[in-house]
C-alpha cells in the first residue's frame, strides 16, 4: 500500500467512526439518557461522571506515553532509583491522592442527594408484577391515585416514598435520577428537583419476572401551574360516559368484573388489584409505558392481554361478544 | 542461573537469635482493618435503628467512632513498625526469594509492613464517611 492509499483509507476510517458516532448519540433517546440530566442531582452525578471521564483518558494517556517511552523511545535498562521513584509516585501517592480525593467529593456529594428537607410534594409509587401504583398526596387531604405516569412540577421538590408489595423492583428515571430499589417490607425514599420542562421514559431496573421489559413509565416534568390543573382534575370522579358506544362500553366494564381489580371513581368499579382507571384515558402510555393511549390500543390490550405482556395478572378478554371490546375501548378512552 | 547479587552471604546471623517465624504479625494490619469496618458498621447501624431513627442525626457515635479509629490505626503503626524492623534485620537479598531463614524473615517483614501501609490508607477511608455524613439518611 502506498502511503496516498494508506491516507485514504485513514480519512475512510475516521469519517465511518464520526458518523457512527453521530448516529449512535442521536439514536439514544434523549428523555431516557442519564447524560442528559435534567434534575439538580443527575446534573450533579453527570459532572462527576465527566471529570471522571476526563481524568481516566488523561491518565491512560499518560501511561501510554510511559509505556512507549520505555519501550520505543529509551528501551535500555532504566536505573534503579527512577524506577522507584516510579512505583512510589505513580503506584502509591498518586492513587491514594486520587482516590482520597474522589471519596472526599463522593462524601460530600451524598448527604445533598440524600437530604429529604425542603419537601414540596410527596409521591408513593409501589412497583407490581408489572406496574406502578402512584398515589398523590395533596394538600387538600384525599390522596389521588393513579398508575404507570408520574408528572412533576418544575423547580419543586418532590419526595418519592418507594415500595413494593410482591418482588424486588427499582425506580429509574434516567434523565432526573433514581435506580432506587423497591423493597417489599421498607419504604426507601428519594427525592428529584426536575429542572427542565419536558418529557421523559422511566423503567424497572431490577429483574423482576416475566413482563420486567414491559415495566415502563412516562414522566412529564410541568410549569407549577400546569401541573396543579393536572392534579385537580386527577382528583375528581370520573366523568359519565358522552357516546352511546361509551355508555355501552360502560355497562359491558362493570358486567364483565373488570371492577373486581379496577377502580373508576364515581362508578361501582372499586376494585385494589389492579391500576386505577378513573382518568385512564388522559394518561401518556397505556399498559405500564408500553402502548399509546387510543380505542385501537385499548381494544388490543383488553383482547390480547397476556400475548402483550407475558404472564400479566390481568386476564384476557378476548372471548366477549365482538361489538363488547370497541365498546370497552371507547368508555376507557372518554375517561379523560 | 545465579549472579552474585543472589547470592546469600554465608557469614552473617541470617535471623534475629530467639526469634520465631509465625504469620500473625503478616496478618493482624488487615484484620484490624477488618474489625474497624465491622465494628464501625455495626456501630451506625445500631445508633440509627434504637436510638437515633431513620433521618436522625450520628451525633455522638462520630466521637466513638473517632476514638476506634485513633486506635486502629495506632495498632497498625506499630505493626508496620515492627515489620519494617523485621526487614531490616539480616542481609538476606532481594527478591527473598530463597527458602533459606534470612530470606523468610525479611520477606515476611517487608509483606507486614506494605500490608499494613494498605490497611492504614483503607481504616482513614472507612473513617472519612462518618466525617463527611453526619445523620442517618
Ligand atoms: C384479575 C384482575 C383484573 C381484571 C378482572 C381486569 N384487570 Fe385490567 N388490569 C389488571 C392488572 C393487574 C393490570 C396491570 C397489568 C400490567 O400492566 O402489568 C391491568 C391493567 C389494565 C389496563 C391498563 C391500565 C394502565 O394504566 O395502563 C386496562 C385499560 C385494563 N386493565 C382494563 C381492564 C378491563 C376493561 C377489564 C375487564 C374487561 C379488566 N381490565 C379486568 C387486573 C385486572
Ligand atoms: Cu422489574
Amino acid at each position: 500500500m502506498t502511503w496516498r492509499e494508506k491516507d485514504r483509507w485513514q480519512r475512510l476510517f475516521s469519517t465511518g467512526a464520526a458518523l457512527s458516532i453521530l448516529l449512535f448519540s442521536t439514536g439514544c433517546e434523549r428523555r431516557q439518557s442519564a447524560l442528559h440530566p435534567a434534575s439538580v442531582n443527575a446534573e450533579r452525578i453527570a459532572d462527576l461522571f465527566w471529570w471522571m471521564v476526563g481524568g481516566g483518558l488523561i491518565i491512560w494517556a499518560v501511561v501510554m506515553a510511559i509505556a512507549f517511552f520505555a519501550t520505543r523511545a529509551h528501551p535500555e535498562a532504566h536505573g534503579v532509583r527512577s524506577a522507584r521513584w516510579l512505583i512510589l509516585g505513580g503506584g502509591v501517592a498518586f492513587p491514594v491522592v486520587v482516590l482520597t480525593g474522589l471519596l472526599i467529593y463522593g462524601l460530600m456529594l451524598m448527604p445533598q442527594l440524600s437530604s429529604t428537607a425542603d419537601i414540596d410534594l410527596e409521591i408513593d409509587v409501589a412497583g407490581e408484577q408489572w406496574w406502578w401504583r402512584v398515589t398523590y398526596q395533596t394538600a387538600a387531604g384525599e390522596p389521588v391515585e393513579l398508575a404507570n405516569e408520574i408528572r412533576l412540577p418544575v423547580g419543586q421538590r418532590a419526595l418519592f416514598r418507594l415500595t413494593s408489595p410482591d418482588v424486588i423492583h427499582s425506580f429509574w428515571i434516567p434523565p432526573l435520577g433514581g435506580k432506587v430499589d423497591m423493597i417489599p417490607g421498607r419504604t426507601n425514599t428519594l427525592v428529584l428537583e426536575p429542572t427542565q420542562t419536558g418529557t421523559f421514559r422511566g423503567a424497572c431496573a431490577e429483574y423482576c419476572g416475566s413482563s420486567h421489559a414491559l415495566m415502563k413509565f412516562e414522566v412529564m416534568v410541568m410549569e407549577p401551574d400546569a401541573f396543579a390543573d393536572w392534579l385537580n382534575r386527577q382528583a375528581q370522579p370520573a366523568q359519565p360516559p358522552q357516546s352511546e358506544s361509551a355508555r355501552q362500553g360502560q355497562t359491558a366494564f362493570l358486567a364483565n368484573g373488570c371492577g373486581a381489580c379496577h377502580t373508576v371513581r364515581g362508578t361501582e368499579a372499586n376494585g385494589t388489584l389492579g391500576p386505577d382507571l378513573t382518568h385512564v384515558g388522559s394518561r401518556l402510555s397505556l399498559g405500564a409505558g408500553i402502548l399509546p393511549v387510543d380505542p385501537e390500543a385499548f381494544t388490543r390490550w383488553i383482547g390480547h392481554t397476556g400475548a402483550i405482556k407475558p404472564d400479566v395478572k390481568m386476564p384476557s378478554f378476548g372471548m366477549l361478544p365482538e361489538d363488547q371490546l370497541p365498546a370497552m375501548a371507547q368508555y376507557l378512552s372518554e375517561l379523560q | 542461573m545465579m549472579d552474585e547479587t543472589q547470592t546469600r552471604p554465608e557469614h552473617a546471623p541470617e535471623v534475629p537469635p530467639g526469634s520465631r517465624e509465625s504469620l500473625w504479625l503478616l496478618v493482624s494490619g488487615p484484620t484490624i482493618w477488618a474489625a474497624h469496618f465491622l465494628l464501625s458498621y455495626l456501630a451506625v447501624s445500631v445508633w440509627c435503628a434504637k436510638v437515633a431513627g431513620r433521618a436522625g442525626p450520628l451525633g455522638d457515635i462520630r466521637i466513638a467512632i473517632g476514638v476506634l479509629t485513633a486506635l486502629a490505626l495506632t495498632g497498625i503503626a506499630l505493626t508496620g513498625w515492627g515489620g519494617w524492623r523485621r526487614h531490616r534485620f539480616g542481609e538476606a537479598t532481594l527478591p527473598h526469594d530463597f527458602d533459606t531463614p534470612g530470606d523468610r524473615h525479611r520477606f515476611l517483614g517487608f509483606s507486614t509492613f506494605l500490608l499494613c501501609g494498605l490497611s492504614f490508607v483503607a481504616t482513614v477511608f472507612v473513617a472519612l464517611s462518618v466525617v463527611f455524613i453526619r445523620s442517618c439518611e
